[in-house]
């Protein structure tokens, strides 16, 4: 193994500049002249908009303009579009009400954009924008999704019923026959609790307009710039990509919320032509709770049938998926194509039918969050694989074992359309099952009994499915965007090497796993080699990142240029040395004739490339660079256990995570040191999840959790240290063998934790406990259970 | 009215026109530009903003930046010794204590101070130390790790 190549713990390149406080976020950036904007935001949930007055604001000191949504509409901007289709069971086409960046005569939640107010301060810009009268006629707010669905109040008066889709997946009649069958039946009723995802670096943008260019340029904290490129250039502001620059630099996490397109990048966009002056913009955290995207919130029942052994024999699963007021740019496709299809999960049951309504409430917008659908489908499987342990008589680790999909077995086509490349679920139960010292046990909670305290014991055997996804399968399910990534490959006359990459880091460290790749393959120092990314001037295109797909999708892109690298670098070699090209290897970053002692350095390759002085220019070109576009085959399908120990006291409803172990494949593992630090960031956002974090909305429409000092972020004291290990099973299409890591630990890990909690209390009569399982929640389903249990 | 503030930042002595409720962490990004310390939250929560007031940890989110004139103030900045990082912050890298980035400064700056006042902390100790510090990508698991070899290496 080269000692900075594939599989180096290799510290990262990018930490000296964020350690010295030296990183460039979209903050960080100030442009001459720069103005600033304050965005005034609906206070209401749900309202017609009768008048604005923003006579007072215009007038007000160091204010340059003020616009709203009329001003946009005048300009003939278009709303913020949805990235996907999804059609409902009958093949008709979802209801996709249009969506203005700035209010048009409604507001339809606590946050929706209705002005910009722009200033030469920003103090200035929110003072003004509190002397704006807005004349708002308040209408009954829905928020309760069963309420949206049974004759609520209209969000949208072009969206019936206030659903999106009714959509489904499976065969139903196979299902029906299954339950038929059935001798044994589990049911579970789950709520996934809604959540604010919380990068810690607020969004925010400048935007900027060159009169002398006609170019627009905006700076923004996203996770994918040509997306935004594409989605606010071609379908919201008119302006042709040449005339459109996309700059995001250093981001602050992103977690899923930073992928979509945010009305507030088109305003500041448009704004900047209007005024001809750079704008910046900056949320509060405050403006964050109520703009970023929100994640999960689903409501869903569900069936297992089984037969007298415990095999699966069938699942139906009908689930309540909430959009919020708007389609956010990937919304639709997260309860459907990134849920429905993970419902085998790792066992073989033979059928599967899922269906969704998504549903329209005066809520923020919800779309992808960390596993973005996967967390969903996990978490209702697990919990009901666990139930029905319990109700069967099986062992958790049993029944588990009996159902999982043989190792033989692949490639297995599921029954919700997705077919796994490879897989060894037995390989990473048993790693964990050492780890979480299963045999011990017994011992640990009769000591914890003996204290008073109930121990329990929680299992999550998962799947996910990365790598999003090959264009073809990705199109005729909808995306109005391939899927594919780009990466281009410069290799300079003295041999250094930048790479241009489609992909996007919000802190994975992108800037280091892909100069291994680079290292790897060239034999080039890791010193040598700087990515670029964040830029649509400067890389060529890309789809950027999200649903872990930078490596396996990025980085094969990558892998696909350098081949080309070396291809080309041969020929140079073969020329240089005399030599046929087939006798020519390259090792170690050096070309050499077969069987001789003839041999160049790479970088002497890459000099005579720039140096052509005697090249047959008719069959080789001077210089060293290759771009390559890769659309992969398959997704790619991590997968593991996690096993979660708790400890309660039944007296408070206090729960310590005595011990949590995620044993995970993500395939072929590039930097182990980032790969545990992936794992170790996902399972808090899940221990998160499962404990802590629950985005709450009063009757109204009021985010009441709407501050860090009400929506409970996990801290220091709240996460344990965990156990993370692997096992390895090699995607089956990809060169590298690699599948994601990105999000396998916030899809693994709630149920873990849940079913955790419900092992320890399962003596005491208690049978649910909903996410997120506060001390509250969990000492009054102790009094429940117990008054119930008495009452018998 | 704009008012005057001085005060040492780095070592270096800084004196600014400002109006009176800018706070420090606006003086130190906007009118000297350094961008180090960053602002996460608006209610006192996250600690990305901390800063060293006469040796000592504060959020400058919550301090007005008249409130500490005449004051010595370090940010992130000046924590390293050009090329050669601080040992926190080399402790940091080592054990990969940072993802994204943007909670790293304040999680460093909070960390040298627990040091300063408790040479060999537990892991407990750093946990609680750091109820004050808001980190979404980590985990906190290498964080802990990283201020665990950070103070040990400072104790030399
Ligand atoms: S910015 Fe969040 S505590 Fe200072
Ligand atoms: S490293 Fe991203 S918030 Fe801590």
């Amino acid at each position: 193994m080269n000692a900075t190549g594939i599989g180096a713990a290799v510290k990262r390149k990018e930490d000296f500049r964020f350690l010295t406080g030296q990183g460039t976020y979209t903050d960080d950036i100030n442009r001459p002249g720069q103005a600033y904007a304050y965005i005034l935001r609906s206070p209401l949930a749900h309202a017609n908009i009768k008048n604005i007055d923003t006579t007072a604001a215009k007038a007000a000191d160091g204010v340059l303009a003020v616009f709203i949504g009329d001003d946009m509409a005048a300009d003939g901007v278009g709303g913020i579009p949805c990235g996907w289709g999804v059609n409902n069971k009958d093949g008709s086409a979802m209801a996709e009400p249009a969506h203005p960046a700035l209010a048009q005569g409604k507001v339809r939640y606590v946050g929706d954009q209705v002005a910009i107010v722009i200033a030469e301060t920003y103090t200035q810009a929110k003072d003004a924008a509190e002397t704006i009268s807005v004349d708002y006629e308040e209408l009954p707010a829905v928020i309760n999704m069963e309420a949206a669905l049974a004759g609520g109040p209209l969000v949208h008066d072009d969206a019936p019923g206030n659903m999106s889709y009714d959509w489904g997946l499976g065969d139903l009649d196979a299902v029906n026959e299954g339950f038929k069958n059935a001798t044994q039946v589990s049911k579970i009723d789950i709520v996934n609790n809604r959540l604010i995802p919380n990068a810690m670096e607020p969004r925010a943008g400048i935007g900027e307009y060159d009169t002398a260019t006609g170019e627009y340029t905006l700076y923004t904290t996203t996770q994918n710039p040509h997306v935004i490129r594409l989605l606010m250039g071609a379908f919201v502001l008119n302006i042709p990509e040449h005339k459109l620059r996309i700059v995001s630099p250093d981001v602050g996490g992103g977690f899923g919320s930073k992928i979509f397109h945010y009305a507030e990048e088109a305003i500041l966009t448009w704004a900047a032509g209007k005024i001809q002056r750079p704008i910046k913009w900056t949320a509060e955290r405050s403006d964050a709770f109520i703009s970023d995207a929100h994640g999960r919130d689903h409501i869903t029942h569900a069936e297992l049938a089984m037969d007298a052994d415990g095999k699966f024999l069938a699942l139906k699963v009908s689930t309540k998926a909430n959009m919020g007021a708007y389609l956010s740019t990937f919304a639709t496709s997260v309860p459907t194509y990134l849920y429905g299809t993970l419902l085998a999960g790792v066992y073989s049951t033979p059928a599967v039918y899922v269906e969704v309504k998504s549903v329209f409430t005066n809520t923020v917008p919800v779309d992808a969050y960390r596993g973005a659908g996967r967390p969903e489908a996990s978490y209702l499987l697990e919990r009901l694989v666990d139930r029905a342990a319990r109700e069967t008589g099986h062992s958790q680790v049993d029944l588990r074992r009996k159902n999982f999909i043989p190792n033989d077995a692949f490639p297995y086509q599921t029954p919700v359309a997705l077919a796994y490349d490879s897989g060894d679920y037995n390989a990473s139960l048993d790693e964990a099952l050492k780890r979480a010292d299963v045999v011990g046990f017994e011992a640990r909670k009769a000591e914890s009994e003996r204290n008073g305290k109930r121990r329990g014991l929680g299992y999550s055997t998962y799947i996910e499915a990365c790598g999003i996804a090959p264009s073809a399968v990705a199109g005729a399910l909808g995306a109005r965007a391939g899927l594919y990534e780009s990466a281009n490959v410069r290799v300079h006359p003295t041999g250094s090497v930048t790479v241009y990459t489609g992909s996007h880091s919000t802190g994975q460290g992108h800037e280091t796993a892909f100069a291994q790749l680079v290292s790897d393959t060239l034999g080039v120092s890791l010193e040598s080699v700087d990515i670029v990314h964040g830029d649509t001037n400067k890389v060529q295109f890309g789809m950027g990142t999200y649903g872990s797909r930078s490596l396996a999708v990025g980085g094969e892109a990558l892998m696909k240029a350098l081949n080309k690298i070396t291809d080309k670098a041969g020929k140079i070699a073969a020329h240089c040395l005399e030599a046929s090209e087939a006798d020519i290897e390259f090792k170690d970053g050096q070309f050499s004739v077969a069987g001789t002692d003839k041999s160049m350095a790479f970088s002497d390759v890459a000099l005579t490339a720039y140096v052509p002085h005697n090249f047959p220019h008719e069959t080789l070109e001077p210089g060293l660079e290759e771009n390559a576009f890769y659309d992969p085959a398959n997704f790619t399908f991590p997968g593991g256990c996690h096993i979660c120990e708790v400890e309660i006291d039944p007296d408070t409803g206090t729960v310590s995570v005595e011990n949590f172990v995620a044993v995970d494949d993500v395939g072929r593992v590039i930097n182990p040191m980032i790969v545990e630090g992936q794992v170790h960031g996902g399972v808090a956002q899940g221990i998160g999840q499962a404990l802590l974090e629950g985005c709450i909305y009063d009757e109204s429409g009021q985010l009441t959790t709407g501050s860090f000092m009400d929506y409970t972020m996990p801290r220091a004291d709240n996460i344990p240290n965990m156990d993370v290990g692997n096992t390895v099973t090699l995607c089956a299409h990809n060169s590298l063998g690699v599948k994601g890591c990105g999000e396998v630990g916030a899809i693994g890990s709630p149920p873990a934790v849940i079913n955790a909690i419900v092992d320890s209390l399962w003596g005491l009569g208690v049978r649910d406990i909903a996410m997120p399982a506060t001390p509250q929640k969990i000492w009054q389903a102790i009094a429940t259970a117990q008054t119930s249990q008495a009452a018998e | 009215m704009p008012i005057t503030v001085s005060m040492t930042v780095n070592g270096k002595a800084v004196t600014g026109e400002i109006e009176p409720r800018t706070l420090l962490v606006q003086f130190i990004r906007e009118n000297l530009k350094l961008t180090g310390t960053h602002v996460g939250c608006d209610t006192s929560q996250c600690g990305a903003c901390v800063v060293h007031i006469d040796g000592t940890s504060v959020k400058s989110c919550t301090t007005l930046a008249v409130q500490v004139d005449g004051a010595d103030v370090h940010t992130i900045e000046s924590l390293a010794d050009g090329d050669t990082l601080h040992p926190m912050q080399e402790a940091f890298r080592e054990n990969h204590g940072l993802q994204c980035g943007f909670c790293t400064p304040g999680m460093v700056m909070s960390a040298v101070d627990l040091v300063k006042e408790n040479p060999d902390p537990s892991e407990q100790e750093i946990r609680e130390w750091l109820e004050g510090n808001l980190c979404r990508c980590t985990g906190y698991h290498n964080i802990v790790k990283s201020i665990k070899a950070g103070a040990a290496a400072m104790r030399g």
